[in-house]
């Protein structure tokens, strides 16, 4: 491509590139990482901060399927279990599923990919940063003192009245983090609307910002209305008012509104992030435009619309009445119209594709595979005749961790595996890398499809026991999250080594064509050497992009 | 923009006052792209903010539309002048922010901050008055939950009207409570973004007094501006709904 675009000149020979001045190596020092105003370096900060919440989720989960290896409560009393459960839900919601990537990977794309230097607010950025780990240490001061036991939705009256753990801290932590995750969508918003460079029309931006910022518009109306709603729930334990309590007047449904009318829209706000990796993986790995690419690029914005109107089929069996229940069911349904558009496009897109199996793309195949399961299972739970019978049950429990394990971690494993190049300049291992991508993909299934069974056959979520004719399910389950765990400590542990030892990966080890790959890897700290004009959308492969991948591929090793 | 690398990096250069003024940070191309940006920044801050009370005024909207009478009841005895008064004070201020902003438009600064220490007195006349309606309120036992050795106490003065309404609803009481609930939390976080605001207000003060302020650079001015009139306009729909609704039905 003939464009004023820095490309570099020497993109084969890999082993100059660390040479070059880069975001990495501009500073030394701790000081410079912690008050780095990079959107780079930030990026690096919430990939370790996120990280360490994923494996502190990841223990508690490994706690609940240990628990559920056998019938009977050995390995721990009700009490603890519901601690357990719940700290795992908390951790695993708002301190990864809904930051992993928007900060880890949006804040590090975003100005690459739309050719800026920084985000529009560099210190709301770092800011975002330090508040999010403040709200980490609320929470963490909440387990470390014995936890909470509400469930991660803290239903009232329990959470306000009756439960006699940690509420207050824990729902404080979660207040303030709300906070982050608002600044970083408004950084989003105003970078992408202001930020872009010359010729780089809303129709050229790859699809990841397109998701990002649906993403952003979702984060920026729900998270104000759960931080309210929290506050009202910390008000009432620590004041006693009667808001959401039955006893002193209050409406407890009123919470389940309140709460859902966010974190309905929050499972929204872990998968479309990760669709949009997915539709850069697709297209970069097939070697073509993305199949319909202002079609997908709307249904982000259509899943972000329908997305806040369909929070009531939570409530169904919360006493609901039957007209704004059905409303609420063909609604919830109508969010899998733009969803299936996404699937079919993508599949469309792999059609007469130049497919290359490189693990990116493993985890984006994988990803279409478990979201379409996730997806019409949340179809059937939407309709008013199955939910009351699977309400409460692991079958609702398998299906939003096939959106949210199967579809969010599997994005997100899938774009830290295709950008990781691009972040600290080096290779990870081939075999190793693939190795982990089957293993997730064969744990996952393994954890949660027997999950399905067991919910419709009627064992309810959130018991520490179970009854034995059961069991057999649940060893499965169990032994699947066993191989889901190492094939998520697998790439924790490459990609650790790699960021030290790794083999130079040039500086466009994948061919692909979209802005973010025109710039060295890693990036300068200004991220373009000139502000590059784009003259073409992001996908656009020609023969010469095809050759130029095969002698990439067999590089790669 | 071809400024070199080792300027961007040193993002602090450009964070003070002077050094913003002629040049955009290091992030922006041109001055204006700064402003827009900004601009963008402080709207999209306030949707969030509209959401936040969203949430109180749905909460608010539900209860009220359960417990009608003893909404009335319980928002007949606050104390409808003061309300006003405050009304009047909150939207004077917003006419001395204004004017602080024009001020530094046409680079009058003495003027700039005159308008921003008036905006402050007024916005701390309004917390004052606050601080005397809820010191009333705890004098008449008015306040809801157990954090008081006081616990809430309501009743109608005149037993006429209370037994009306008991007939409307038997439970009025409590439903008085949640009413109190609300006000308290309502007018409480209006009040912590007032008093957010006038921090705010006092650093642009500090800064304006230093001149880094004028007709080419009074971006701050304008946003805290916006985000003033902001937490005007909250209280412009809270006191209607908590101090007014309904009061014509006590004659």
């Amino acid at each position: 491509m003939d464009t004023t675009v820095a490309r570099s000149p020497i993109l084969p020979t890999p082993e100059t590139s660390f040479e070059r001045p880069n975001y990495l190596n501009a500073e030394y020092g701790w000081k410079s990482w912690l008050f780095t105003l990079d959107h780079k370096r930030i990026a690096l900060l919430y990939l370790l901060s996120v990280t360490v919440f994923f494996g502190l989720g990841g223990i508690f989960a490994g706690l609940i399927r240990l628990e559920l290896l056998t019938p009977e409560g050995d390995l721990m009393g009700p009490d603890t279990y519901n601690r357990v459960f719940t700290m795992h839900g908390i951790i695993m919601v708002f301190f990864f599923l809904i930051p992993a990537i928007p900060a880890v990977l949006g804040n590090f794309l975003v100005p690459l990919m739309i050719g800026a230097k920084d985000l529009a607010m560099p210190r709301l950025n770092l800011a975002s940063w330090y508040v999010y780990n403040l709200g980490g240490i609320f929470t963490l001061w909440a387990i470390v003192n014995g936890g909470v036991d509400t469930g991660w939705t803290f239903y009232t009256p329990f959470s306000t009245t009756y439960s006699n753990t940690y509420v207050v801290p824990t729902a404080l932590g979660i207040f303030i983090t709300g906070f982050s995750t608002i600044f970083t969508a408004l950084n989003f918003i105003v970078t992408i609307h202001r930020m872009r460079a010359p010729g780089l029309n809303w129709f050229r931006l790859p699809l990841f910002i397109w998701s990002t910022y649906a993403t952003s518009l979702i984060i920026m109306l729900g998270t104000p209305v759960i931080a309210i709603t929290i506050l009202l729930v910390a008000a009432e334990r620590v004041l006693g008012l009667g808001i959401f309590n039955p006893k002193l007047g209050g409406d407890p449904v009123l919470f389940e509104h309140m709460f859902w009318f966010y974190s309905h829209p929050a499972v929204y706000i872990m998968i479309l992030p990760a669709m949009g990796v997915v539709s850069e993986l697709i297209g970069h790995f097939a070697r073509k435009k993305v199949f319909g690419y202002r079609v997908v690029a709307f249904a982000s914005v259509a899943i972000a619309v329908l997305g806040f109107l369909v929070w009531g089929h939570h409530l169904f069996v919360a006493g609901e009445s039957i007209y704004s229940a059905t409303v609420f069911s063909v609604l919830s349904m109508l969010v899998a119209v733009p969803s299936a558009v996404k699937v079919f496009n993508w599949t469309a897109t792999l059609y007469e594709g130049s497919i290359s199996f490189q693990t990116p793309m493993l985890y984006a195949l994988g990803f279409i595979g478990l979201f379409t399961i996730g997806g019409l299972t949340g179809v059937m739970v939407a309709t008013l005749g199955i939910d009351p019978h699977v309400h409460d049950t692991y079958f609702i429990v398998a299906h939003f961790h096939y959106v949210m394990v199967g579809g969010t971690i599997m994005g997100y494993l899938g774009g830290i595996h295709y950008w990781w190049p691009k972040m600290t300049g080096r290779l990870y291992p081939g075999f190793l890398s693939k190795l982990s991508a089957l293993l997730v993909f064969v744990g996952f299934n393994l954890t949660f499809f027997p999950q399905f069974i067991l919910g419709y056959m009627g064992m309810p979520r959130r018991y520490w026991s179970y009854p034995p004719e059961f069991q057999v399910l649940n060893v499965l389950s169990t032994a699947g999250a066993s191989v889901l765990a190492v094939g998520y400590t697998l790439p924790l542990c490459y990609f650790a080594w790699s960021f030290k030892y790794g083999k130079k990966s040039g500086d466009n080890p994948w061919g692909a064509n979209s802005l973010e790959w025109d710039t060295p890897s890693p990036p300068p700290t200004e991220n373009f050497y000139t502000t590059p004009v784009v003259t073409h959308g992001p996908y656009e492969y020609t023969r010469e992009g095809v050759h130029n991948r095969t002698t990439q591929e067999a590089n790669f090793g | 923009m071809a400024s070199s690398p080792l300027v961007d990096r040193h993002g602090h250069d450009v964070h003070g006052g002077h050094a913003s003024r002629r040049h955009p940070a290091h992030q922006f191309d041109t001055m204006e792209q700064q402003k827009e940006s900004s601009t963008l920044g402080m709207w999209l801050f306030l949707v969030t903010e509209i959401m936040f009370f969203g949430g109180l005024f749905t909460a608010y909207l539900v209860y009220r539309t359960l417990y009608p009478a003893a909404f009335a009841a319980a928002s007949s005895t606050l104390n409808v002048p003061l309300g006003a008064l405050n009304t009047a004070v909150l939207i004077c201020s917003s006419l001395t922010m204004a004017l602080a902003i024009r001020s530094a438009q046409v680079n009058w600064r003495k003027g700039a901050m005159i308008f921003l220490v008036l905006t402050m007195a007024l916005g701390s006349t309004f917390l004052v008055v606050k601080a005397f309606e809820y010191h009333d309120k705890f004098v008449e036992h008015h306040v809801p939950g157990h954090i008081l050795n006081t616990p809430f106490h309501f009743v109608l003065e005149d037993a006429r009207e209370a037994s009306a309404i008991a007939k409307l609803d038997p439970d009025y009481q409590r439903h008085a409570e949640i009413f109190f609930s609300l006000y308290f939390i309502m007018t409480g976080v209006h009040a912590t973004h007032m008093i957010i605001g006038l921090g705010i207000l006092a650093v642009l003060l500090f800064y304006t007094r230093r001149g880094k302020y004028d007709s080419e650079y009074y971006n701050p001015l304008e946003m805290t501006g916006l985000y003033w009139h902001f937490v005007d306009i909250v209280w412009i729909f809270l006191f209607p709904l908590l101090y007014l609704l309904g009061a014509h039905l006590h004659g």
